[in-house]
């Protein structure tokens, strides 16, 4: 069986200005299952979004290459992109950038709902879904809080009926006490609807939550990867030691975690 | 007690009671947490102690200020002169976002100088010196060369420490941290919890440390208070807040981590 998203030795650089080839990402292998939600972590600046970016096709294979469902994903360019690509729905890190300003949230999602001719479901049960009522529909993007408009952008990415969702650190920008939350639903809102979920964040604490495997990238190399559990309790490589070490622990001892 | 005492702190906002009657206590060389979900009011805390909340809030309540030789009896009753000269000076801020805080257009050495030499009365030169010193206390790399450059130039975690820099600056008593690592990585955010309890340590700070983190609590917290609807609904030890709660909300909000158990060590519950 084919995964629904396969990535294969793929590898992107940026040329810097006078100081050569930047490696952004390193011959990476990855897989996400259908119905699978994969976490994918690291600190800034470790490749994580670049990868991202790439399986949309916004950034350009320097070699490798990403399947989806076992077709080529091609790089996005001017021209209308291939409908069968449309099943690949992003949530980026900052909602308030990523919806328009000036339309209502209601005619965005229905812009979504356009590409899944027919089979989509009405805007106001993608509302109800993401925990927002139908009257939100008429009001626009700011007139939410910062977690009601990244379940709109969640809303919106989910009316396409995709096969493949990427939370690209949907809830870094988030008030802090509604990550987890938000990350929670992002995963039953892509497995209701029978999607895949890539989830990328620097935070362990909460993608060990949700995911069902983990990556776990470096310097735009993937280090390690296996069952959430495994990769928490048991970790292998000498990096993950570090992330998880550094996570500090609710067990009212007063231990600062190490540098 | 040196150090805050808030009583009774009240905050409405057209009509709407944001705090209800806010009792806590923050003693000088010591952190107290300040714990509890999006809008049970621990930020409009911090916010009106320093008398930073939001245009038409309406605040009573007495927030007691003394450390040793100034006292006043209620910050909230000051005039806007005398609070600008205790803000920044013996009661400092640092918050969130540094990226937000810091002032994009202002290299590291006007915002760490401008008010040292304002509240201290500083030369140019000697303000710079201090500002090498302070850039040196909190580890960031080539201080001289620092304070040349501007924000965009710093990664999170460095900006976050010169942040720190600027709020210790002028030798503050008290210090409002809000969130100030919830913006860093996990290894950032170690550095800057370790750099904290070692300024608390050696300054004898009056922290009060705003996070919805309860393992960042647990790390540097010498007492957490839990905050709901604008009410403390308790105030105890971290050991004992964290592990033996006493009232139903904190043993939810324990309950809610994410964090526990201790990774590495697989008592896994999945």
């Amino acid at each position: 069986m084919t995964a629904r998203l396969s990535i294969e030795q793929a590898t992107v650089t940026y040329r810097q200005a006078g100081r050569g080839l930047l490696t952004a990402v390193d011959a990476v292998d990855l897989e996400v299952g259908a119905g699978e939600v994969v976490g994918l972590v690291g600190e800034s600046g470790c490749g994580k979004s670049t990868l991202a970016r790439a399986v949309c096709g916004l950034e350009p294979l320097a070699s490798g290459r990403i399947l989806l469902e076992g077709e080529p994903v091609g790089r996005l360019g001017l021209r209308s992109r291939d409908p069968r690509l449309r099943r690949i729905q992003m949530v980026f890190q900052n909602p308030y950038a990523s919806l328009n300003p000036r339309r209502r949230v209601g005619s965005q999602i229905e812009d979504g709902r356009r590409v899944a001719a027919g089979t989509a479901l009405s805007v106001t049960e993608l509302l109800e879904s993401v925990g927002l009522d139908a009257a939100a529909a008429a009001k626009y993007p700011h007139e939410f809080s910062g977690g009601q408009r990244q379940r709109v952008a969640i809303a919106r990415a989910m009316a396409t009926g995709p096969d493949l969702l990427i939370g690209d650190e949907p809830i870094a920008s988030l008030d802090a006490s509604l990550q987890a939350r938000v990350a929670a639903l992002m995963r039953t809102v892509a497995l209701e609807h029978g999607a895949s979920l890539l989830f990328i964040s620097h935070d362990l604490a909460v993608v060990r939550v949700i995911a069902d495997r983990i990556a776990v990238m470096q310097s735009g190399r993937i280090v390690e990867q296996g069952p959430a559990e495994q990769v928490w309790s048991a970790p292998q490589h000498p990096y993950t030691r570090r992330l998880l070490a550094a996570i500090p622990i609710a067990d009212g001892l007063g231990r600062l975690p190490t540098v | 007690m040196t150090g805050l005492d808030i009583r009774g702190l009240a905050l409405t906002i057209s009509g709407r009671r944001i705090l209800d009657g806010v009792d806590v206590e923050v003693p000088s060389g010591q952190v107290t947490g300040l714990a509890g979900e999006s809008g049970s009011g621990k930020t409009m805390t911090g916010l009106a102690v320093i008398g930073l909340q939001p245009a038409g809030a309406k605040v009573t309540g007495t927030v007691a200020y003394d450390d040793g030789e100034t006292v006043v009896p209620d910050l909230l009753a000051l005039r806007p002169g005398a609070m600008n000269r205790l803000r920044g000076r013996r009661i400092a801020m640092v918050f969130q976002d540094p990226t937000a805080s810091l002032q994009p257009m202002l290299s590291i050495g006007t915002q760490l100088t401008d008010h040292m030499r304002h509240h201290l009365g500083l030369s140019r030169a000697a303000a710079r010196a201090r500002a090498i010193g302070l850039l040196e206390r909190v580890r960031v790399p080539s201080p001289e060369a620092a304070l040349k450059k501007y924000p965009h130039q710093f990664s999170g975690g460095q900006l976050q420490r010169i942040a720190i820099a600027i709020a210790i600056a002028c030798d503050p008593k008290v210090l409002i941290a809000d969130e100030p690592t919830t913006a860093l990585d996990v290894t950032v955010q170690a550095g800057v919890l370790r750099l904290l309890r070692e300024l608390t340590d050696d300054l004898g700070l009056a922290v009060l440390l705003v996070t919805h983190d309860l393992g960042v609590m647990s790390a540097v917290a010498d007492t957490v208070a839990v905050m709901r609807n604008g009410v403390v609904v308790e105030h105890g030890s971290r050991y004992q807040v964290i592990r033996e709660p006493r009232t139903a909300y904190a043993r939810e909000l324990v309950e809610s981590l994410p964090h526990t158990p201790p990774p590495g060590v697989g008592e896994g519950d999945a």
